[in-house]
């Protein structure tokens, strides 16, 4: 009876592993080529050359040619830097402005706790991607602008998050002792709080890594974030649409490339949610 | 002598919303000599943990004074509170959960002594002492809570509390989770360091094992439901309890 438990424990142990170092080399593949990308791309992406317009793939250009002649892979390479940059910007951005607010509701409780709590009610109550296109539209685009927008429709999750795993520890008989040791607020909050509850805040960020991608690149596709010549997946897809018909490939290759990246990032969320989760450590 | 805690109608209100108040210790006052010990009995909910948790200011009194080695601690906050702990500190009743699980025991036990200043070196040295006083080994401060046994890491808890060498040790049934053997340990060892420090060392003593009140407290309040109902010597209200509850208290138990 007690054998196969500790098997299969230990098989979802091993694959869980496996799927950590897979996808983990794949998630970092995916920063190196957007951190060195200048060097990456075999063409100029921004050189135009007019006697290779909408060129079909081929050897010489993997994913053709757009219709100024400009190679689509060094465009894809190249524009993978404002994506993915922006997109970790963006949930560096959520991750630490949320967990502060929720973490100084959970510990200061009282008032300031109600009035930010009621707030990030208004921002959940919206639909995200509607609330973004309005904060957007009226900040007038741009990808500064378009990364304001998601961040302000994005913390409030964090913020409840942090909130309640704040409240939970501030319950524990460990951190009443630590109290009694006479730490500071600020040092309680840095040395007991935080390490205590960044594992779900973490997890979280890792998830929300490929939406937020794709909600960048939705606010980009509708002209609200990055604005053509720059690379930008979305703003690629959107400019070159109306020749889906006639040239797919030029708006195949960003969609491709947001598709896999997207896939890359959830599929490590998910496989970290798992190896934090103790159940399928076999603790 | 000036009595080193004194505590006067100490009252707390839980207020919740949609229920009514819930007066979960009603108006009690008492006085504790210096080296003393001092017994608090009563069944679960009898408001025990409440009124230790505000004398300590881990919960704020609705009402009442407490005042500690003459200093009324009642309203004070901050910095000022802060130094307050270097007097009074407290033992819980689960040694596991009150060591922060990703630090070792050995922080734990010399927190108090580097928020007041101590330099690391002197703390090791210090916490690896206390750990021998209080009968572990001193390797012991490089492990995690995890990684001891319930009365080992109660032991390291005692241990932090007498780090900073405090005159009020709290213990809130510090013996309740760990199994009789252990107990016996446990009980063994606060007696020691109670005799060792002669008259500078007093100790509030929760349980509800009034046995064990009597063979090791000089005085005992019996609570039940947030009042006081009975006070005296151990062995006097063994002998005759005037209360009724206390009768069956001591029923149960002899
Ligand atoms: N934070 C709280 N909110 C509401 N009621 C509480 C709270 N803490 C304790 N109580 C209630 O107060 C009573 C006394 O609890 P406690 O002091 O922990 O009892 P004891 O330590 O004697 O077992 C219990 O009935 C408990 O339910
Ligand atoms: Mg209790």
């Amino acid at each position: 009876m007690k054998e196969p438990t500790v098997r299969v424990q230990k098989i979802r142990k091993d694959t869980v592993r496996i799927r950590l170092i897979i996808f983990g080399t794949l998630a970092i593949l995916l920063l190196i080529c957007s951190v060195f990308s200048e060097y990456l791309t075999p063409y100029d992406p921004y050189l135009q050359d007019l006697a290779n317009i909408k060129a079909a793939p081929s050897a010489a250009h993997i994913f053709g040619t757009d219709r100024y002649g400009r190679d689509m892979l060094s465009r894809v390479i190249v524009g993978s830097r404002t994506s993915i940059y922006s997109t970790l910007l963006l949930v560096a951005i959520i991750t630490v402005t949320g967990t502060m607010i929720g973490v100084f509701c959970g510990w200061h409780g009282k008032w300031i706790d109600v009035v930010l709590m009621r707030i990030s009610d208004i921002f959940l109550a919206f639909p995200g991607l509607v609330f973004a296109l309005a904060v957007a539209g009226i900040l007038e685009g741009g990808l500064q602008n378009a990364i304001i927008a998601l961040a302000a429709i994005s913390w409030p999750k964090y913020a409840r998050i942090a909130r309640s795993q704040t409240l939970a520890q501030k319950e524990t008989p460990y951190l009443k002792a630590v109290r009694l040791s006479g730490c500071s607020t600020m040092k309680i909050i840095i040395k007991h709080i935080l390490p205590n509850i960044i594992g779900p805040i973490l997890v979280t960020s890792m998830l929300d890594i490929g939406t937020m991608m794709m909600e960048l690149a939705g606010l980009s596709f509708l002209g609200l974030g990055a604005k053509p010549p720059t690379a930008e997946w979305g703003s690629m897809m959107s400019d070159t649409r109306s020749l889906l018909t006639t040239v797919p490939w030029v708006t195949m290759a960003p969609g491709i490339a947001i598709f896999i990246s997207v896939m890359i990032f959830n599929l490590l969320g998910d496989t970290i949610r798992d190896y934090a989760d103790p159940k399928s450590r076999g603790r | 002598m000036e009595p080193i805690l004194k505590v006067e109608n100490l009252t707390k209100v839980f207020t919740r919303k949609g229920q009514p108040d819930f007066i979960a210790v009603n108006h009690i006052s008492f006085e504790m000599n210096q080296g003393s010990c001092l017994g608090l009995i009563g069944e679960s909910g009898s408001g025990k943990s409440t009124t230790v948790n505000m004398i300590t200011r881990l919960l704020d009194p609705t009402e009442g004074k407490i005042i500690l080695d003459g200093e009324d601690i009642t309203n004070i906050s901050g910095r000022k509170l802060r130094k307050v702990y270097a007097r009074m500190q407290m033992v819980f009743q689960t040694p596991t959960d009150s060591f922060d699980p990703r630090c070792t025991l050995g922080d734990g036990i010399g927190e108090s002594l580097r928020n007041n200043g101590w330099a690391r070196k002197d703390t090791r040295d210090e916490v690896a002492r206390l750990l021998e006083v209080c009968g572990l080994n001193a390797d012991f401060a490089s492990r995690y809570p995890h990684q001891v046994s319930g009365g080992q890491c109660q032991r390291a808890a005692i241990a932090r509390a007498l780090a900073i060498r405090p005159k009020l040790l709290i213990c809130d049934e510090a013996t309740s989770a760990l199994d009789v053997t252990v107990q016996k340990e446990i009980i063994a060892l606060l007696n020691e360091l109670r005799w060792k420090s002669g008259s500078d060392l007093s100790i509030l003593f929760i349980c509800h094992d009034i046995a064990l009140v009597q063979q090791f407290c000089n005085y005992v309040l019996v609570m039940y439901k947030g009042d006081v109902v009975e006070r005296g010597e151990p062995d006097e209200v063994i002998r005759n309890p005037a209360n009724a509850y206390t009768r069956r208290l001591i029923d149960s138990v002899l």
